[in-house]
C-alpha cells in the first residue's frame, strides 16, 4: 500500500505539490488526471524517488509504502526502485536486444543464473503480451519493434524484475490507437497482480482502466475518489468543469 | 551474496572517487605549469647580469662602480670608448680579456699552474687607469688598486623593455624581449590580416551559401587542413612560399615576416572558419525568414541579421584564431628566418616567442641566466593564451546566458 | 549600386575564397605528395637514414613516433575519458562544472612549445627521468589530453537521458547505468577522438624537442628511459640542419607525406566510426 502525507514539493523556488495526502490500495489502478503542469507526473516520481535526480529540488512530508517511509536515510534507493517500476511517456529500450532489454534489470540487480534469467524474460514477455510476436527474435535490436511493441517491450523490462507497484507516465500518449487499447488491455489483466499507478491527460483512458482517480490541478490534490463516482458525481465544481472540458 | 554486495558498495565508492579526481585533472595540471614556468623563470630577476663564473675589474680610481648590461656590451663592442660616456674621467677605456696577459707577461712568469696569475693580472689593473677586465672567478685579480664592478642582476625594464636579445654576448648578455615580443604580434597581425577576412568569407559560403552536398564535401577538408601538422607547414613554406616570396619581392631571403604571416593565417583558416560557420548556422530559422519576407535579399539578411545574431560566436573564432597564430612555433621557426632583432617591415627576418624558446632551449645550460629567461618567455606566452582562451569563452558566454 | 548587383558581387567573392582555401589544401597536399610519392618505397618506410640522411630510410622515426603514440595514450586516453564522465554525469550544472570546462579550454589553447617547456622542466629534469620515451609520451599525453576530454564529452551528452532514467528505474546504480548504458553507447564517438588524438600527436614536434628526440640513433629504442627518433623531429631535421640541405630533400618530402598520410587515413578513420551513430 502507498500512502502519501501531506507531500510538498518544489524545484528551486516553484512549489510543484501542495500538501497531497492519499492512500492507494493494493492491487489497484489509479490514475492521475488533471490539465498540463499540474503536477501529477511530478506527484507519480515520489513514489520511486526518480525526482532526486533533478538538482535544486526539495521534498517535505512522508511517503510511506508498506509502511515504511521511502525518504528515511537508511533506505536503499535501488532496492525501492528495483520494487517501484517505471514506465515512461515515450519508450525508452536501451540499445541492446530485446531479451537483454527485458534481462537488464535482472542482471543489474544479481537476480539469478542464466536459466532463471532466461525464463524470467520469457515470463515477462508474455505478462506484456509481447511473446508471440518476439520469441523468434530475441537477439535482434529493440529498434526494430514499433512504437506500441517497444513500449510494451519496457513494461517487460519492468515487471522483469517482479517490483509490486507499476508507476506509468502517460505510456500511451505517444502511440497510435491500437497500440493504446493493447496497452490497456495490458493494464487490466496486470491489476490482479501489481499495485499500478497511471498518470494520463486521456480523460476517457482514466475512466476505462481505473479503479480509482485523482485530478490534481495547479500541485493541489482536488478531487481523490472512486473512478464511476468521479465521473459520474464529481464533489467539487472545479473537478465537474475539467471533466466536461469547460477547460484544460 | 551479501559479502558481494558490500564488495561492490566499495568498489563502487573507489570508482566514484577516482572519477572526481580525474575531474580536477586539468585544473590541477594548469596550476602546475603556471608554478614550474615561474619558479623556473622567476630566478632571473636574482641573477647576475654577466656571464657565470666571471666578473668585471677596473682601476679603483675609476669612478665607476657598476654598469649595465647595455653598458658593458657597448664598451665590449667598442662603441663607446671614454670613460667620460658614463660619468667618470675623460680616460679611454681599455678593455681587456684574459688572454691579454701574454701580451704583458711570458708564461713562464706565470708559474707553472698559472698560480701567479692572480697576482699579474692585479698589477695590469694597478697600471691601466681605464682598464676593464673581463676576468673568470678562479683567476680574480689581487691588489690594492683593483676594484671589482658590482653586478647588478637581471632587472625587470631590462628583460621587458630591453631592445636587444642577445643571450649568448660575452661578458653581458642581453635578454630584452621587445624584439620577440614586436616580432609575435607583428607576424600575428599579418596573419589576421589575411586570414580573418578570407576565413569569414568562407564561413559565409559554407554557412549560408553553399548547398548540403558543398557543405559535405568542404568541412572534411577544413578538418583535414586543420590536422596538418606544423612542421609540414614550416616544411611546405620553406620550400614553396618562401621561395616565392622572394622572387615576387626581389629580397635577399625569402624567410621573412611576410612568410611567416602567410603561412600562419593557412594554419589560423580552419579554426576560424570552423567556429565563425557554427556561429552563423545557429542563427534562428525564423529569424532568416522573417527578413526575407520583408523584401531584404539573402546577402542583407547575412549582414543585417545572421551576422549581428552570431556577433558572439564570430569574435570568439577571431580571438581564437589569434591565440593559435601567437602560440605557433615550429612553422614559424621555419619560415621567419631567425633574427631576433626589433622588425622594421615585414620584408625582413623576424623571430617570434615561441620560435626563440624552441630555438635556443637546447643550448641554454640548465638553471643558467639564458635559460631562466626562456622560462620567463615561456611564462608569458601562457598567459598570452591563457588571456585569449578566457576571452574567446566570456565572449561566447555573453550570447548565451 | 542596386541590391542585387551587391549580392552577387559578395557572393561570388566568398564563393571565391571557398575555392582558394580548398585549393591551398589540395596544393600542399598535391606539392607535397607529387614529390613526396616518388621516394616512398618499402625500402623508404624499413630502412634506417644512410649517408647522412641523404639515403636510406625512415623507420626508427616511424618506430619512435609509434611509441611515442602509444605510450601518450596509454595515460591520456584512460584519463581523459574518466574526467568526461565525471564532468558529465557526476558533476552537476553548478559552478565546478564551468570551472572544469573553463580549464579543459585553457588548457587546450597552450601552445605546444609552453608543453615542451614544462615537460623538460618537470618529467626531464627535476624527475629525472631524462631525454626519453617516457617523458615524451608524458608531455604529449598531456597535450591531447583535453582533447580526449573533449570529444569523450560530447560523445557521453549525446547519449540520451531516457536512457539513463530507465536504467536507474529499475534499481541499476549509477556505475552500473554508466558501465552497461552509456559508455557502451557513447563508444563509437569516444574512440573517434582516441582516433584523431593519434593523428594529432605523430604530428607534434614542438613537445618532443626537449623530452625525447634525438637527431640520430643508430638504434632501436629499447626501453622508455631512450631517447627516440620521431617523424615530425625527422622532418624538422632534414629541412633545416643536416649535411647536405639538398640532398635530404626528397627524403624530407617523404617524410612529409608520411605525416600528411597519417593524418588523412586517422581522420578517414574517424569519420567511419562516427557515423555508425
Amino acid at each position: 500500500m502507498i500512502e502519501a502525507k501531506n507531500i510538498d514539493f518544489y524545484y528551486g523556488n516553484f512549489q510543484a505539490l501542495k500538501n497531497i495526502s492519499m492512500k492507494i490500495e493494493p492491487k489497484t489502478v489509479t490514475a492521475f488526471i488533471g490539465p498540463s503542469g499540474c503536477g501529477k507526473s511530478t506527484f507519480l516520481r515520489i513514489f520511486n524517488r526518480m525526482n532526486d535526480l533533478i538538482k535544486d529540488t526539495q521534498m517535505e512530508g512522508e511517503c510511506l509504502i508498506n509502511g515504511q517511509n521511502i525518504y528515511d536515510k537508511s533506505i536503499n534507493i535501488d532496492n525501492l526502485r528495483k520494487d517501484v517500476g517505471m514506465v515512461f511517456q515515450k519508450p525508452n529500450p536501451f540499445p541492446k536486444s530485446i531479451f537483454e532489454n527485458v534481462a537488464y534489470g535482472l542482471r543489474v540487480n544479481n537476480m539469478g543464473d542464466k536459466k532463471f534469467i532466461e525464463q524470467r524474460v520469457e515470463e515477462s514477455l508474455k505478462d506484456a503480451a509481447l511473446w508471440d510476436e518476439v520469441k523468434d527474435k530475441l537477439n535482434k535490436s529493440a529498434y526494430e519493434l514499433s512504437g506500441g511493441q517497444q513500449q510494451r517491450l519496457c513494461i517487460a523490462r519492468a515487471l522483469a524484475v517482479k517490483p509490486s507497484i507499476i508507476l506509468m507516465d502517460e505510456p500511451a500518449s505517444a502511440l497510435d490507437p491500437i497500440s493504446t487499447s493493447k496497452i490497456e488491455e495490458l493494464i487490466h489483466n496486470l491489476k490482479n497482480q501489481y499495485t499500478i499507478v497511471i498518470v494520463t491527460h486521456n480523460m476517457q483512458q482514466a475512466a476505462r482502466v481505473s479503479d480509482n482517480t485523482g485530478f490534481f490541478m495547479l500541485g493541489e490534490l482536488i478531487e481523490y475518489s472512486n473512478t464511476k463516482k468521479m465521473f459520474l458525481n464529481p464533489e467539487k465544481e472545479t473537478t465537474q468543469n475539467y471533466i466536461t472540458g469547460r477547460f484544460g | 551474496m551479501h559479502k558481494q554486495k558490500i564488495h561492490r558498495r566499495i568498489l563502487d565508492k573507489i570508482t566514484e572517487k577516482l572519477l572526481t579526481l580525474s575531474g580536477a585533472l586539468t585544473s590541477i595540471i594548469i596550476v602546475f605549469i603556471s608554478v614550474f614556468l615561474f619558479t623556473e623563470g622567476i630566478g632571473l630577476f636574482n641573477t647576475p647580469d654577466i656571464e657565470e663564473g666571471y666578473a668585471l675589474y677596473v682601476n679603483s680610481e675609476n669612478r665607476i662602480d657598476n654598469l649595465s648590461p647595455e653598458e658593458t656590451k657597448q664598451i665590449f663592442d667598442a662603441e663607446v670608448t671614454s670613460w667620460k660616456a658614463f660619468g667618470g674621467e675623460d680616460v679611454a677605456i681599455n678593455v681587456f680579456r684574459l688572454d691579454a696577459i701574454f701580451n704583458f707577461y711570458s708564461e713562464n712568469e706565470l708559474g707553472e699552474n698559472y698560480e701567479l696569475l692572480p697576482e699579474k693580472l692585479g698589477e695590469v689593473i694597478s697600471r691601466e687607469k681605464g682598464i676593464i677586465a673581463f676576468l673568470p672567478n678562479e683567476y680574480a685579480p689581487q691588489g690594492l688598486q683593483v676594484r671589482k664592478l658590482e653586478t647588478a642582476t637581471v632587472t625587470l625594464e631590462d628583460y621587458f623593455l630591453g631592445t636587444d636579445w642577445i643571450p649568448t654576448a660575452t661578458p653581458a648578455p642581453l635578454f630584452g624581449v621587445l624584439p620577440l615580443v614586436l616580432g609575435t604580434l607583428l607576424v600575428s597581425f599579418g596573419a589576421m590580416i589575411i586570414a580573418l577576412p578570407l576565413g569569414l568569407g568562407v564561413a559565409i559560403y559554407l554557412s549560408e551559401l553553399a548547398g548540403n552536398r558543398e557543405r559535405k564535401l568542404m568541412k572534411p577538408l577544413v578538418e583535414l587542413l586543420a590536422g596538418i601538422p606544423s612542421v609540414v607547414y614550416g616544411f611546405f613554406g620553406l620550400v614553396i612560399v618562401a621561395p616565392l616570396v622572394q622572387k615576387a619581392f626581389n629580397l635577399p631571403v625569402g624567410e621573412t615576416a611576410l612568410t611567416g604571416s602567410i603561412i600562419l593565417a593557412i594554419m589560423a583558416l580552419p579554426t576560424i572558419i570552423s567556429v565563425a560557420e557554427d556561429a552563423m548556422r545557429n542563427t534562428p530559422l525564423g529569424m532568416r525568414e522573417a527578413s526575407l519576407a520583408l523584401g531584404a535579399t539573402k546577402w542583407q539578411t547575412i549582414y543585417k541579421v545572421v551576422i549581428p545574431y552570431a556577433k558572439s560566436g564570430i569574435s570568439a573564432a577571431i580571438v581564437l584564431g589569434i591565440g593559435r597564430a601567437i602560440g605557433e612555433t615550429m612553422a614559424v621557426l621555419m619560415v621567419t628566418g631567425n633574427a631576433a632583432v626589433m622588425p622594421t617591415s615585414f620584408f625582413e627576418s623576424v623571430r617570434t616567442i615561441p620560435a626563440t624558446i624552441a630555438a635556443e632551449l637546447g643550448e641554454a645550460p640548465a638553471g643558467g641566466a639564458h635559460y631562466q629567461a626562456l622560462f620567463l618567455l615561456g611564462a608569458i606566452l601562457f598567459v598570452f593564451t591563457l588571456i585569449i582562451s578566457v576571452s574567446a569563452e566570456l565572449i561566447s558566454k555573453k550570447r548565451h546566458s | 549600386m542596386n541590391k542585387k548587383v551587391s549580392q552577387n558581387i559578395a557572393f561570388f567573392i566568398f564563393k571565391f575564397f571557398g575555392v582558394l582555401v580548398i585549393g591551398i589544401l589540395f596544393s600542399i597536399i598535391g606539392f607535397i605528395g607529387y614529390n613526396g610519392i616518388q621516394v616512398i618505397s618499402w625500402e623508404f618506410l624499413t630502412e634506417f637514414p644512410k649517408e647522412g640522411m641523404t639515403s636510406g630510410g625512415i623507420f626508427p622515426a616511424i618506430v619512435g613516433t609509434f611509441y611515442l603514440v602509444v605510450g601518450s595514450l596509454i595515460f591520456a586516453f584512460p584519463l581523459g575519458v574518466m574526467s568526461a564522465i565525471y564532468t558529465t554525469e557526476y558533476a552537476g550544472k553548478g559552478w565546478i562544472v564551468r570551472i572544469i570546462r573553463i580549464m579543459t579550454n585553457n588548457l587546450a589553447s597552450i601552445p605546444s612549445i609552453v608543453f615542451g617547456l614544462f615537460g623538460m622542466a618537470l618529467f626531464v629534469n627535476k624527475l629525472n627521468f631524462g631525454d626519453s620515451i617516457l617523458a615524451g609520451s608524458l608531455t604529449l599525453g598531456l597535450l591531447v589530453l583535453p582533447l580526449i576530454i573533449r570529444t569523450s564529452e560530447e560523445a557521453l551528452l549525446a547519449v540520451p537521458q531516457s536512457y539513463r532514467e530507465g536504467s536507474l528505474a529499475l534499481g541499476a546504480t549509477k556505475l552500473q547505468t554508466i558501465r552497461r548504458i552509456v559508455l557502451p553507447a557513447a563508444f563509437g564517438n569516444i574512440i573517434t577522438g582516441l582516433i584523431l588524438s593519434i593523428g594529432r600527436v605523430s604530428g607534434e614536434t614542438a613537445p618532443i624537442l626537449f623530452t625525447v628526440a634525438a637527431y640520430f640513433l643508430p638504434k632501436l629504442p629499447s626501453g622508455i628511459f631512450d631517447q627516440a627518433m620521431a617523424l615530425p623531429y625527422h622532418l624538422y631535421v632534414l629541412a633545416t640542419s643536416g649535411t647536405d640541405l639538398e640532398a635530404s630533400r626528397p627524403m624530407a618530402y617523404g617524410t612529409a607525406l608520411v605525416l600528411i598520410l597519417i593524418v588523412l587515413i586517422m581522420n578517414l578513420i574517424a569519420s567511419f566510426f562516427r557515423k555508425k551513430l
